[in-house]
């Protein structure tokens, strides 16, 4: 960052001072980004693997794309007409050479960036499970209006709003949707994905750290799509078993009346906890989801 | 009897709905009043309405952008000023059931009928002139093609008076748009009026394709076609190649909400993944037909205010042609994160890039025509600049999310909102506002106030940098589109300042506005006399400002690229002796008579009025065999005529 | 006659030109051309509708699917239709080129029979599904088979009305230029039914019926 800071100031000494406001608002913005949170602050491999693609694509198109710039502006000064220096050719207009450089160029940096595309559209498959020590978390996710349902199958707890695991831990997200088309999204764990109404994707996730990580849901969904914000508390092993210890043994029972209580439109922010789910629920809410849509009224 | 349609359509309980809807009917009433007082309707029905010439139709579709500017970029500061406010626990000013329709009208408005009409405006009134022919293909067809898409904005705009508008986004994905989640009347006033003006842009791409192809000077042979010919082609073949593809997606999902057919639906085996293909099969070509023809008229002001020919031609047609023909082979890329697969991710993640490969060298090539030519800064130059500087940063944001694994962080956040604002608005904007200023001489025969231009151009470059840089950043931080309202305090301050872009381009289209006023008002110090203000090289200079309804009375000699450029160069011939009668399409009100049977077609439909759409739609094909069965006599333009226009021409020119 | 032939029949100055500088078309070229563009367009519109059936083939939702629904009889019936009618439209053409006017409006009339009766056929068909439950809202599947093979159909009404405008107008205006022109589009619209009738008998009847 700090390299880069430098040179773009001194390829924007001497331009007009509008540049000079608009470099410092261009790296001002990413550096204040990469201090707080989100895609360029990862707490997780794919996130982390992600965000060292958007750096590395980013600069190999910025040695052509600055240069491209700076000439533009250079040419455009030099060549002015008042500068009665600058050489005038008003029939040259072809160059072989220059064409074969000028395919060249784009055709290089395209080489390069799609071999990255390649290998990392198999490395950070959102369907490829992570390499790990700990044993993976089992969760299914399902995006109701508008609120997010976690539900943990080997552990028959559930929660809204809210994911717990322990940090460290593969996890492996099943999701799907009730009735239209959300996305569950954790910036700092790494990749999006859809959740569709009446089939399954799926998501491998891993939080490196302890830490609380704000997830979102990031396809539009209607009315109450804003308020579709989970958190996702990693925490120590330890403490993931206690909290399932009580969650397990807490009353709240998320039964098929519970569920379709949730299920009603409208949103709901509320964090809860389920001590006790419908056994394959989420697959009768996959299988549901394509029968009669539920009572859906727009206010 | 009204179907659907009952007085609480008129949002009487929600008063910035209202207030809107009042400030547009005074507006339209307050037009059509002065009208009539200064009795300019007989002038109005017989020069433009009925108009079928390429000329006053190019014209006409340029003003309808300039309007739906207007109304697209209300929506955009009403966005800005929530999100500036709606931070924290703040529920900002626009309660969610407004919002969402203001994002949907904002980006529909935007692309359909400020974009296209600008950009099909342009390609209309300039092709058939640097073709050296007297007009399109088919220029009752042309006519048709205006009227419908201005139903389309018509009925839009309809939709904040009566009703409501979608509240889906602007491509509304099913399952969100079936009528079990959209149950309103939104959706299908935003599925018909795009079925109108999509019909409109069809037939306007077929008679574009046509004229090209097949009208030409004599000795314009196709490489010696204006870059601007070459990009409206390739433009226009999209449209035509893509267009149906969205008649055919919005047919299914109206079939859907009214005949309870199960496309898209989520039950009856109906799959919406089918939907996100099919309208981004259209959606990618879509942009690459807005962005075509704004590259082929910066293709044209380099050229011209760098004194020099266009470098690379050659290399220029064919890099339009591969991105022509790529364009059809990456549209996945909009929906990488929807769970196809790592091959298939792949492949359409490379294809994409590659589309960068010819669009690069279209960049490279304006450099290099730049380079060792005479540059007049003249306002569509800064405009040119400011492209390829703003494009360039564009551009590079796209292929990063064409790399799967990057779009799987960045997909629906503000950062994919700030790059396709970036190339839509430093391409297609300044591309408009750049020809909309190169050209304007030549419709209109008075050159536009520059001071006002330069201000306009710097309002709008440093507004979109202080609106969309914001987004970017804030979007890698974690926020996503269309969002009402957010609780993270930290993004709020990206937030105003972007809100402080859009008043700054507000700024910049209340220039361009009394720019176009003061020029009226002072037109006749700025009178273009000569023809060719800008000392250009293609045909339409040839012409006067305005050219006569025929453009040409005799055929322009072509032999060479930059014909007209090449004229100048030799010395002026003898003006010819002889000049044949020629003819010239009579008016035609077939295209404003269909047009206002569609609106009424559209409307009818949209409230369920079933008497009323059968009418309108029988009228409608009344009208099509009432003007396909009358004899269509052209008017004839004496050899006196021509040669008076032609005497008179030479006479205000200046020697040499 | 149009403003393009203004241009096209002036004397022009000498110049070398490549094949494609011979200057403008004449109309007879420019309308079919454009016609042509409007079939390609049409074609795709038909694209996409064969890749939703493609892909909603299977989507029954319980109901009936096609091998159940479909009489291969029917459809050669509405084939045989469609095939001779598109002869006999190729023959009033020929039968207008040589003016030969009686030829012409019984070619035509032959042509409009053959193809009402396509139409009563296929209606018919949509008739006997709807009766049996098997309407296009019942699932994906006989949603997309009613859209396809109906827009076809709607395709093949307009051109039945067209062709009364046609021949109502010969009658009237006698065989003038854009008359034959417009006749020309006709024919080409009409044979380009035929193709999509084709595809249509391949992909939905012959591959569903199975």
């Amino acid at each position: 960052m700090q390299i880069r800071s430098i040179n773009l100031f001194r390829v924007v000494k001497g331009e007009l001072p509008f540049r000079r406001v608009l470099a410092m608002l261009v790296v001002g913005g990413f550096a204040a980004s990469s201090r707080a949170e989100g895609v360029l602050d990862p707490q997780g491999p794919i996130a982390s693997a992600e965000r060292l693609i958007l750096l590395n694509s980013t600069t190999i198109m910025l040695v052509v794309v600055v240069p491209v710039i700076v000439l533009t502006l250079a040419f455009a000064w030099w060549y002015r007409a008042s500068n009665t220096r600058a050489s005038y050719e008003p029939n040259w207009a072809n160059s072989g050479r220059i064409e074969f450089v000028v395919w060249s160029i784009p055709a290089m940096v395209v080489l390069l960036l799609a071999g990255v595309a390649w290998t990392g559209s198999h490395d950070l498959d959102p369907a490829r499970k992570l390499p790990s020590n700990l044993k993976p978390i089992r969760i299914e996710v399902v995006s109701l209006d508008w609120k997010w349902l976690f539900i943990y199958p080997d552990f028959e707890v559930a929660t809204l709003n809210q994911i717990i695991v322990p940090a460290g831990a593969p996890i492996e997200f099943q999701l799907t949707s009730t009735n239209v088309m959300n996305a569950f999204w954790v910036p700092q764990l790494g990749s999006q994905i859809y959740t569709m109404p009446g089939m399954t994707t799926r998501l491998n996730l891993l939080a490196d750290h302890a830490g609380d990580y704000p997830g979102l849901s990031s396809n539009f969904s209607g009315d109450g799509f804003s308020d579709m914000r989970f958190v996702v508390h990693a925490v120590p092993a330890a403490v993931f078993s206690s909290w399932l210890a009580a969650s397990q043994t807490q009353g709240v029972v998320l039964d098929a009346a519970a569920y379709s209580q949730l299920a009603r439109t409208g949103s709901d922010v509320s964090i809860k906890t389920y001590g006790s789910v419908e056994r394959d629920l989420f697959e009768r809410i996959e299988r549901e989801s394509t029968g009669a849509p539920a009572d859906h009224m727009e206010k | 009897m009204l179907g659907k349609l009952t007085w609480y359509a008129i949002p009487f309980n929600e008063p910035p709905a209202m207030a809107a809807s009042a400030m547009i009917i005074v507006g339209i009433l307050a037009i059509l009043g002065l009208i009539t007082r200064k009795e300019w309707w007989p002038y109005l029905w017989r020069e433009w309405l009925t108009s079928v010439d390429h000329k006053r139709i190019g014209v006409m579709y340029v003003l309808l952008a300039l309007v739906l500017l207007l109304r697209g970029f209300t929506d955009a500061i009403m966005m800005r000023t929530q999100l500036a406010m709606a931070a924290g626990g703040a529920a900002g000013y626009l309660p969610p059931e407004h919002y969402d329709q203001i994002f949907s009208a904002h980006g529909t408005i935007m692309i359909f009928f400020m974009a296209m009409p600008f950009m099909i405006g342009l390609m209309n009134f300039v092709v058939p002139l640097q073709l050296g022919v007297r007009d399109v293909a088919f220029p009752v067809l042309n006519s048709i093609s205006f009227w419908l898409t201005a139903a389309g904005a018509l009925l839009v705009n309809v939709s904040l008076v009566v009703g409501e508008f979608a509240r889906t986004g602007w491509l509304a994905y099913p399952p969100l748009s079936e009528l079990a989640f959209s149950p309103g009347v939104g959706v299908d006033y935003y599925l018909w009026s795009l079925q109108i003006s999509g019909i409109g842009t069809l037939l306007a791409g077929i008679n574009m394709v046509t004229t090209i192809l097949k009208l030409r000077a004599p000795g314009m042979s196709y490489m010696r076609m204006p870059v601007f010919c070459w990009t409206a082609l390739c433009a226009s073949m999209l449209i035509v190649a893509a267009f149906p593809v969205l008649t055919a997606t919005f047919g299914m999902l109206l079939l859907d909400r009214y005949a309870g057919m199960h496309f898209f639906t989520n039950d009856g085996g109906g799959n919406f993944m089918m939907y996100v293909n099919l309208i981004w099969i259209w959606g990618h070509p879509e942009v690459y037909i807005l962005v075509l023809p704004a590259f082929g008229v910066f293709s044209e002001v380099v050229a011209t205010f760098s004194g020099k020919q266009l470098f690379g031609y050659r290399s220029m047609v064919l890099a339009t042609l591969a991105i022509c023909v790529l364009s059809f082979m990456v549209w996945l890329h909009h929906f990488f994160t929807m769970g196809a697969g790592a091959n298939v991710n792949a492949v359409f993640g490379i294809f994409s890039m590659i589309i960068a490969i010819p669009t690069g060298v279209k960049l490279f090539n304006w450099l290099f025509t730049l380079y060792r030519g005479r540059i007049r800064f003249e306002v569509p130059v800064l405009w040119a600049i400011g492209f390829m500087v703003t494009f360039a940063i564009g551009g590079m944001t796209g292929v990063l999310q064409a790399v799967p694994p990057a779009d799987f962080v960045l997909h629906n956040s503000l950062f994919l909102v700030a790059h396709f604002h970036n190339v839509i608005i430093g391409a297609v904007v300044f591309g408009a506002m750049a020809g909309y200023y190169y050209w304007f001489p030549k419709a209109f025969g008075f050159t536009l106030h520059r001071g006002l231009g330069v201000v306009s151009f710097w309002c709008w470059f440093v507004g979109f940098y202080l609106a969309f840089f914001p987004l970017y950043a804030v979007g890698l931080l974690g926020m996503t589109r269309r969002m009402q309202h957010y609780a993270d305090l930290s993004w709020q301050p990206y937030m105003i300042v972007a809100e402080g872009g859009a008043v700054v381009i507000l700024c910049g289209i209340v220039a361009t506005i009394a720019q176009l006023v003061i020029s009226i008002r002072t037109r006749e110090s700025r009178r273009d006399l000569t023809g060719d203000p800008w000392n250009g090289r293609t045909l339409e200079w040839s012409t006067a400002s305005p050219p006569p309804a025929y453009n040409f009375a005799l055929a322009p000699p072509v032999d060479s690229l930059d014909a007209f450029w090449v004229t100048k160069q030799r010395a002026a011939a003898n003006p010819p002796e002889h000049y044949p009668a020629i003819e010239v399409p009579r008016n035609s009100a077939n295209g404003f008579l269909t047009a206002f049977f569609a609106v009424v077609f559209g409307f009818a439909m949209i409230w369920h009025i079933w008497w009323l759409a059968i009418l309108s739609l029988a009228s409608a094909a009344i009208i099509l065999v009432a003007f396909g069965w009358m004899e269509r006599i052209p008017v004839e333009v004496s050899a006196e005529q021509l040669a008076a226009d032609e005497r008179a021409r030479q006479q205000t020119m200046v020697p040499g | 006659m149009s403003a393009q032939e203004g241009v096209a029949d002036l004397a022009v100055r000498e110049v070398p030109r490549a094949a494609s500088g011979a200057g403008p078309s004449p109309v007879r070229i420019v309308v079919g051309y454009g016609f042509w563009i409007y079939l390609l367009s049409d074609i795709i519109l038909f694209s996409a509708l064969f890749a939703t059936y493609a892909v909603l083939r299977g989507q029954t939702a319980g109901g009936p699917s096609g091998h159940e629904l479909f009489e291969l009889r029917h459809a050669g019936i509405e084939t045989l239709c469609l095939l001779c009618s598109s002869y006999a439209c190729g023959l009033a053409v020929l039968a207008m080129e040589r003016r030969r006017v009686s030829a012409f409006y019984l070619c035509c009339a032959l042509t409009f029979l053959l193809g009402a009766t396509f139409l009563s056929v296929e209606l018919g068909e949509f008739a006997g599904l709807l009766a049996r439950g098997a309407g296009p809202s019942r699932s994906a599947f006989l949603s997309a088979f009613f859209s396809l093979v109906g827009l076809h159909g709607v395709h093949v009404t307009v051109g039945l009305l067209w062709l009364i405008f046609l021949v109502a107008q010969t009658a009237y205006r006698g065989p003038l230029d854009y008359v034959r022109r417009r006749l020309l589009c006709f024919s080409l619209f009409w044979h380009a039914l035929d193709i999509i009738w084709v595809a249509l008998l391949t992909l939905v009847y012959l591959m569903g019926a199975r």
